[in-house]
């Protein structure tokens, strides 16, 4: 007669819950807020701000914006102490911040620093440039990322992001120099990121190796490898192999959507490549979570044997993932010497490599989060371009630091819990 | 189809773990495996599974050699398999795992639609309810169970292998696998069931087969008694039940107080409780599993964060305490996740038993480990708790099941303790482990430790225990003598507090009279009354103490 009882069990016994107060989001704010504040009592400066919403060629003009340089600064920091206020006692309550309220909050941050930056500089901020040059840095950062996210959810870590960017940049350099076309450029510059991630492939999935050994060693083996033929053969043969300037791909407007008042001409107004990647996005994103390759690739990163016991060929999995994932950084390659510059330099990928694998990371191993962590920190390094330009009187080294330390903040107070494929890096081996 | 391993052996370097096996299972059959740990049982279903190649010998289906280069094969072929170890990816959905590998598609796109309707097409035959898009990592085990079966009816299986489903399942949950596997048998399907509980092995096997050291040593009768069973699974007579003294009660003894513990979201998973536990008793506590014991012995332990209250121990205070100053005061522990809390999996066995003892002598002298000291100790241990394995210096990873579990117990009782936590310490061990396992537990007892057991199995808690404490919703039913009826416990386990039990007796009786029908009907349909048991009743855990002596 308990049998009949202890059905009633089958239920999942819901537990009473004890709320607790997350302080994490306010406690951001106020960091940000007080960095900020010293900021500009520090080194106050005299002057308007200029900016600048749209470019000149828009379909309908935004005019200049012209702001007190230090009275905005200080408005922005009203603002976002009254919206710490409000996340404080948010959380005091129990209740979780809305996410406009960060979004506001980060805008007025940003708003306000680059009032202060621009104060009485003689340049005009555009807001358009900013972003558009953001999403143009990230592009490499981007395809790095996706390669990154789909290797490790298939379970094989690709430090070598940096040895296949490096060496599409430079196989799309000396292919489309020598067959005059770029198109030829990108295809072989996709195989040479392919040829790479079979490297990694033969030794991170056939023997096992340390997986972090191989990508290092693969990434220091490629640097020496183009920069011996980079000298050896590019430079004495410059206008013959190394002069992509005449074949570089152009931005190319979409009519229409690109007279879209500032989205437009930032997301509309790009290179092919640049379109190639919101495919690229997409496309991982659906393949990952909306199909069969998907699905198994991501079994045998989690649960390999699982996956094995269900008749899939975990290796074959692996290697397949490693070797798309090759192809798409190739694309990310070319762009070094196909849209940004007109010949190869040695060592030009310059570590990029290694913040796509960051950017996989702050992603949660998830295309689209990946692909905006790569702009995130696309917009970082613009803005210290940017910066440059306006004078500030803070020491530019410091400058430097401080879009990657805001970024860190936003990163540890903003983003959830990161969690690994559970069989990232693990050789699988059968009994 | 009938399923026929002929000759099979498979070696493990110098080990034989299957010498020339023979086996026959016949279509509409319930074929049971019985054999002690590490006898070999997994390893032979595992080459049956394409998962292992076995070195010699040959699989027939229906009279016909198949060769099995994978798992594929083997699903393909008709073969389905619940392993020992979930096979499940815990970060998956329901449907996900169910349709994996064998993934149906519209155009481009998973069709997961399909796979939904599989998962309730399957549940729905079985009577139970499975949400196909629940993850995985969410769902007890019990529910992951299903998944495993329904995963391996979505192929179509007609030989079934269960290697010990059992061994983590609640007593209900027990009988209503062992309904589906009645169920599948009268389908047609041959079926190989494995497992360590001699009850369930009489309640359901049509044909036993023994294996003892990688060989079949005979048959037994499904009508053989437990005794029986167990002698020729071990070799030699087996004590089935605790021998066991009065307890002497000491001074050391474990006062738990208004302890709460919360998970990181907040849930209440104890409910401030509180209990003693005198010196030189065992303290077994019940519960269906999922109720907060787990968290209870982790909070015990000094594993849990969130943690509200007082445990003292002898006196001295734990809460608060690091892991490290729990263990130096004397606690010992057998987690009841050994994959996962007790052990590590790519360590050898000397390694992993003194693994808690790395900080000073006599393990670890000068910062250096004293690697003749510890072999020396290892030898003594896998000699004594009789781990079979090919030596001290082999991964316990590799070890079978409930070898493994005999190395945690090895090494939390080599330690002087003053309290011993022991959460299902017999899960998946062979009854020969088991007697074992409970002169161990009763000697540490008898040494006037405060000893708690927790344990799902109303049979080892009535035998173990001197008393029981039933545990609902992170609350205390109660605590009741050791001779409490299973009926009684059954009741307190869906949170009926003892004092209103015989009135729910009665009432239960009464319809049962009133009824026309049968009356196992009747109770089938009788719903608890009170069911929302109130949480005064559930937190009053020492003072039923008196009442019910
Ligand atoms: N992959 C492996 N490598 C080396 N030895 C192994 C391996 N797998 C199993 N063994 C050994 O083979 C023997 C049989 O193990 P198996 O897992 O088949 O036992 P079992 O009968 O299933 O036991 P249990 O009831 O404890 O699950 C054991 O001694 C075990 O240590
Ligand atoms: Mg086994």
């Amino acid at each position: 007669m308990t049998a009949a009882v202890l059905d009633q069990l089958q239920e999942v016994v819901e537990a009473r819950v004890i709320e607790r107060k997350k302080f994490k989001v306010p406690i951001v704010f106020a960091s940000t807020t007080v960095l900020l504040t010293l900021l500009y009592g520090l080194s106050a400066r005299d002057g308007d701000a200029q900016f600048m919403l749209g470019s000149s060629s828009d379909f309908v003009t935004i005019p200049k914006v012209v702001v007190p340089g230090m009275t905005t600064a200080w408005i922005t920091i009203g603002i976002m102490v009254v919206l710490t206020a409000l996340a404080f006692v948010l959380a005091n309550a129990y209740k979780k911040s809305p996410w406009y309220a960060t979004v506001l909050f980060c805008v007025a941050a940003m708003f306000g620093f680059l009032a202060w930056a621009g104060a009485g500089a003689p340049a005009v901020v555009n807001v358009v440039n900013l972003i558009s040059g953001a999403v143009a840095l990230a592009i490499p950062l981007v395809y790095g990322a996706l390669g990154g996210v789909i290797g490790e959810r298939a379970g094989v870590v690709n430090i070598a992001i940096e040895a296949q960017l490096l060496m599409a940049a430079f196989t799309a350099a000396l292919v489309a120099t020598v067959t005059g076309s770029a198109w030829a450029g990108l295809v072989a510059a996709m195989v040479a990121g392919f040829a790479v991630a079979a490297i990694l492939g033969l030794f991170a999935i056939k023997y096992r190796v340390n997986q972090v050994i191989v990508g290092v060693v693969t990434n220091v083996l490629v640097t020496g490898l183009t920069t011996f033929l980079f000298q050896r053969l590019l430079v004495p043969n410059q206008l013959t192999m190394n002069n992509t300037e005449p074949l570089r791909f152009s931005s190319i407007r979409i009519p229409g959507l690109s007279s879209i008042p500032v989205i437009g001409p930032i997301l509309f107004n790009q290179t092919i490549i640049a379109y190639l990647m919101y495919v690229a996005i997409a496309a991982v994103w659906f393949a990952l979570y909306r199909t069969r390759w998907g699905l198994r690739t991501r079994a045998v990163g989690e649960h390999p044997q699982a996956a094995d016991t269900m008749g899939i060929k975990v290796n074959g999995t692996r290697w397949r993932a490693v070797l798309i994932a090759g192809a798409i950084v190739g694309i990310g390659g070319a762009y070094f010497t196909l849209v940004s510059n007109g010949r190869f330099n040695w060592e030009m990928t310059a570590g990029l490599g290694y913040i796509s694998l960051a950017a996989v990371i702050f992603g949660n191993w998830d295309p689209v989060r990946a692909a905006m962590a790569g702009l995130l920190f696309g917009f970082a390094m613009n803005l210290n371009n940017i910066l440059g330009l306006l004078h500030t009187p803070v020491p530019s080294q410091f400058l430097l630091m401080l879009p990657y330390a805001v970024t860190l903040l936003a990163v540890a107070g903003l983003v959830g819990k990161s969690r690994a494929p559970a069989a990232d890096g693990v050789p699988y081996v059968k009994e | 189809m009938r399923l026929e391993l002929r000759g099979i052996t498979k070696r493990f370097a110098t080990l034989v773990a299957n010498d020339h096996i023979d086996l026959v299972v016949e279509p509409g059959q319930i074929h049971c495996l019985l054999g002690e740990n590490g006898a070999g049982k997994s390893t032979l279903m595992n080459c049956l599974y394409g998962l292992y190649t076995p070195d010699e010998g040959e699989i027939l289906l229906d009279g016909e050699v198949v060769r099995f280069a994978g798992p594929g094969d083997a699903q393909a072929a008709g073969i389905g398999m619940v392993h020992q170890h979930f096979m499940l990816v815990p970060v998956f959905s329901v449907a996900e795992n169910v349709m994996l590998g064998n993934e149906a598609s519209k155009g481009v796109a998973l069709d997961l639609d399909a796979a939904r309707a599989k998962v309730r097409e399957i549940a729905a035959r079985f009577n139970f309810h499975v949400d196909p898009d629940a993850i995985i990592e969410d769902l007890p085990v019990g529910v992951q169970q299903r998944v495993e079966i329904i995963k391996a009816l979505s192929r179509d299986a007609h030989v079934l292998v269960f290697d010990e489903p059992t061994a983590v399942l609640t007593p209900q949950e027990t009988d209503e696998l062992m309904e589906i596997m009645k169920q599948l048998r009268d389908e047609g399907a041959a079926i190989v069931f494995i497992t360590h509980k001699l009850r369930e092995v009489r309640a359901i096997a049509d044909k036993i087969t023994v294996i003892r050291r990688g060989a079949v040593v005979g048959e037994a009768s499904p009508t053989s008694t437990d005794a029986e069973l167990a002698a020729i699974m071990v070799g030699r007579a087996v004590e089935l039940s605790v021998v066991k003294g009065e307890p002497q009660h000491t001074d050391t003894s474990l006062v738990v107080k208004d302890l709460t513990v919360t998970s990181a979201t907040g849930q209440v998973l104890v409910d401030e409780v509180s209990f003693e536990v005198k010196g030189g008793e065992i303290l077994a506590i019940a519960g269906v599993q999922g109720n907060g014991q787990t968290e209870l012995t982790e909070a015990l332990m000094g594993l849990e964060t969130n943690v509200e209250g007082s445990i003292r121990l002898g006196g001295q205070e734990l809460v608060g305490k690091s892991v490290r100053q729990v263990l130096d005061a004397g606690v010992g522990f057998i987690p009841e996740d050994r994959t996962h809390d007790g052990l590590v999996g790519t360590f050898t066995i000397a390694e992993n038993l003194m693994l808690d003892r790395s900080d000073g002598p006599p393990f670890v002298k000068a910062g250096a480990i004293q690697i003749g000291f510890r072999d020396e100790f290892a030898r003594q241990k896998v000699e004594e708790y009789d781990v079979r394995t090919q030596g001290i210096h082999q991964e316990v990873g590799r070890l079978s099941g409930g070898n493994a579990q005999k190395v945690i117990v090895a090494r939390e009782m080599s330690r002087d303790l003053s309290l011993l936590l022991a959460a299902q310490p017999t899960r998946g061990v062979d009854v020969g482990s088991i007697e074992f396992i409970y002169k161990r537990i009763v000697e540490m007892r008898d040494s006037g430790c405060p000893v708690v057991v927790v344990s799902t199995e109303l049979d080892e808690a009535s035998q173990l225990g001197d008393r029981i404490m039933v545990m609902y919703k992170g609350g205390i039913v109660g605590v009741v003598p050791a001779d409490t009826s299973r009926d009684v416990l059954g009741l307190m386990m869906a949170g009926i507090a003892p004092e209103d039990i015989a009135a729910t007796q009665a009432e239960i009786a009464a319809e049962a009279a009133a009824s026309d029908d049968a009356v196992s009907d009747a109770v089938d349909d009788a719903a608890p009354p009170g069911d929302t048991p109130s949480s005064d009743t559930a937190t009053t855990g020492t003072d039923e103490t008196g009442a019910a002596r």
